[in-house]
């Protein structure tokens, strides 16, 4: 379970993150939703100890994120920011297998290898594993980063927009692979989502944010209203039933 | 083995290291034959005359390289790039600016006097203070372009020896005699003294870093992806950055400034091994500037009869590396 209690961020006078409590329960797929500058990724930076809160705090499991030491937590927290660039140049496995950092510090077991194959094959990387990440396709790379942080083994895994850049296979195939990471391994996924339909398809709770404040936090089929997506959107959005899906269509 | 449809096969992890492992032994092998080659060749007169004052040489060189190899990797580490080092950033010229000053401000009687372990406690800390302002106000948080970089460290260098130069113009010419022995060090003229303290300093410094290597290599992943992985990023910055300067402190106050020396042996290094887990570049790195070092000083006393400044030729063909990076560094 992350408890989020009444975290506030400000940049340079500008409220961020204004006074959020919202609680994350165990399993399942949560999305974060919200129009741009709503204060999604700097809610999900400080739950995830990247960034600190100026006051308020987030507890994981009962541990205070800004005070656990950084391996304790990185042992049952992940996360991936938006941006990866990186002036190291690795392979697919070499960065996979930094997943396994926090257990074993750097030198690698016999479980940890083993780990690092199972992140492979699950992202279908076992063909990419000795390539350099330069060589690699965007929607390859960006696989290659979320098997690093479902290698890390944790309960909990953070991502900031996993769907970044990726086509709209390149989506459904990661959505169904984080799908598999919940439903099969019992992990509990927290993701920034830009588009509201991949919220509503794979997710089993949104958390809704606008100009830093929660607007709503509950079960997907709850949120997925004209009337609340208006208020999160500011924009005028029908809802239809799609195959047992609800699926927002914005009026042009 | 992998063999992808597009492209030609790709060397397995198994394959890259053994690769790895080769070259650090041939790179070992050239720098024991330098090292050989470098005290015995052209001896005429006494053997043992001739053998102490190379020995001398060859260990200001190894301590030298393995400075330059250690803060260097360091450095490149932390602040997330390739291009910068401590020396590009003026650090050296700082650390010659912040003797000259000394001399200038307490006179030459009092700096030497001196415990010279104390002279040098004071003017690394100076140093590391330096690094811990560039740091928090150039390199954290904020992606800043390389180039306004490059051009601060240019400017700061600049500065660095212009002061450095109107304050030794301010000393008195005695006063100066004495600056000239600490501060204007050269290959050729290593105190005996300096050079065991440095060794040990050096020692130090590198099998407390050691420990570092493994969290040194999440942190080169950037800051929030090693903080991620549960690495405490400030904490492994903070001491990476005091081991940098002391490093710096210690070869500039050995030998002089030679700005380009890390630049060419770390990206080398990197290249060479195909790697950059620290307990590799760090090893190769030293190794290559032992052999640079070497290398060059036996070419240049041998080869050309030049029996003049080493710096002057590493930092020509760093120069060129230097040049060559900035030019492939895509604009951000």
């Amino acid at each position: 379970m992350i408890e989020i209690e009444s975290v506030c961020k400000s940049y340079g006078g500008a409220r961020v993150v204004d006074d959020v409590s919202v609680t994350v329960p165990a399993g399942g797929i949560t999305s974060l939703i919200g129009a741009n500058g709503a204060g999604k990724s700097t809610l999900l930076s400080i739950a995830s100890r990247l960034l600190p809160a100026d006051s308020g705090r987030v507890l994981v499991d009962g541990m205070d994120v800004a005070r656990t030491p950084g391996p304790v937590l990185a042992r049952r927290l992940a996360v991936l920011r938006q941006e990866n660039t990186m002036t190291v140049r690795l392979t697919v496995r070499e960065l996979v297998a930094f997943g396994r950092f926090p257990h074993s510090g750097g030198r690698l077991t016999a479980e940890d290898r083993a780990r690092i194959g199972e992140a492979l094959d699950w992202f279908e990387l076992a063909p990419l594993a000795d390539r350099h990440l330069d060589q690699l396709s965007g929607g390859q790379r960006q696989r290659a980063y979320v098997a690093m942080v479902m290698c890390q083994g944790t309960d909990y895994v953070l991502l900031d927009e996993p769907l970044n850049n990726l086509d709209m296979r390149h989506s459904v195939q990661m959505m169904r692979m984080l799908r598999g990471m919940a439903d099969e391994l019992g992990r509990t996924v927290v993701l920034v989502v830009h588009d509201v339909n991949v919220a509503s398809a794979y997710s089993d709770r949104i958390v809704a944010m606008r100009d830093g404040h929660l607007v709503a936090a509950g079960p997907t089929a709850e949120l997925m209203t004209p009337e609340l997506l208006r208020k999160v959107f500011d924009v005028e959005v029908d809802v239809h039933e799609l195959g047992g899906r609800r699926i927002a269509v914005p009026w042009s | 083995m992998t063999r992808t449809l597009t492209g030609p096969a790709v060397p397995t992890a198994e394959q890259r290291a053994t690769r790895r492992r080769r070259t650090l032994v041939v790179l070992a092998v050239l720098a024991v034959a330098a090292g050989a080659a470098f005290l015995t060749v052209g001896v005429t007169g006494s053997w043992d005359y001739a053998l102490m004052m190379r020995s001398r040489r060859v260990a200001a060189m190894v301590v030298v390289a393995v400075a330059v190899a250690f803060s260097t990797v360091l450095f490149q580490t932390v602040t997330n790039n390739r291009i910068l080092t401590p020396e590009i950033m003026g650090f050296d010229r700082l650390f010659v600016l912040i003797q000259t000053a000394g001399v200038f401000f307490l006179g030459a009687g009092t700096v030497t006097s001196t415990d010279p372990r104390i002279r040098f406690a004071v003017e690394v800390v100076a140093l590391v203070a330096f690094g811990a302002v560039l740091y928090k106000t150039l390199f954290s948080r904020t992606e800043r372009d390389v180039f306004v970089l490059v051009l601060l460290g240019v400017v700061l260098g600049a500065m660095f020896t212009s002061l450095t130069l109107l304050v030794s113009r301010l000393i008195d010419p005695n006063e100066f005699l004495t600056l000239q022995d600490l501060a204007f060090a050269s290959f050729n003229t290593v105190d005996q003294q300096l050079l065991v303290l440095s060794a040990v300093v050096v020692g130090i410094v590198a099998a407390a870093v050691w420990r570092l290597l493994p969290r040194l290599d999440v942190v080169a992943l950037g800051r929030d992806t090693a903080l991620g992985l549960g690495v405490e990023h400030r904490r492994v910055v903070n001491r990476a950055l005091v081991a940098v300067a002391v490093l710096v402190a210690v070869a500039t106050a050995l030998v002089g400034p030679i700005t380009f020396l890390g630049l060419l042996v770390a990206n080398l290094a990197r290249q060479l091994l195909g790697t950059h887990r620290h307990a590799w570049v760090i090893p190769g790195a030293a190794l290559l500037a032992v052999l640079a070092l070497l290398g060059g000083q036996l070419v240049l006393e041998q080869v050309f009869g030049f029996n003049s400044s080493l710096s002057i030729v590493i930092n020509f063909v760093g120069g060129i590396v230097f040049i060559a990076l900035l030019v492939r560094e895509p604009r951000q």
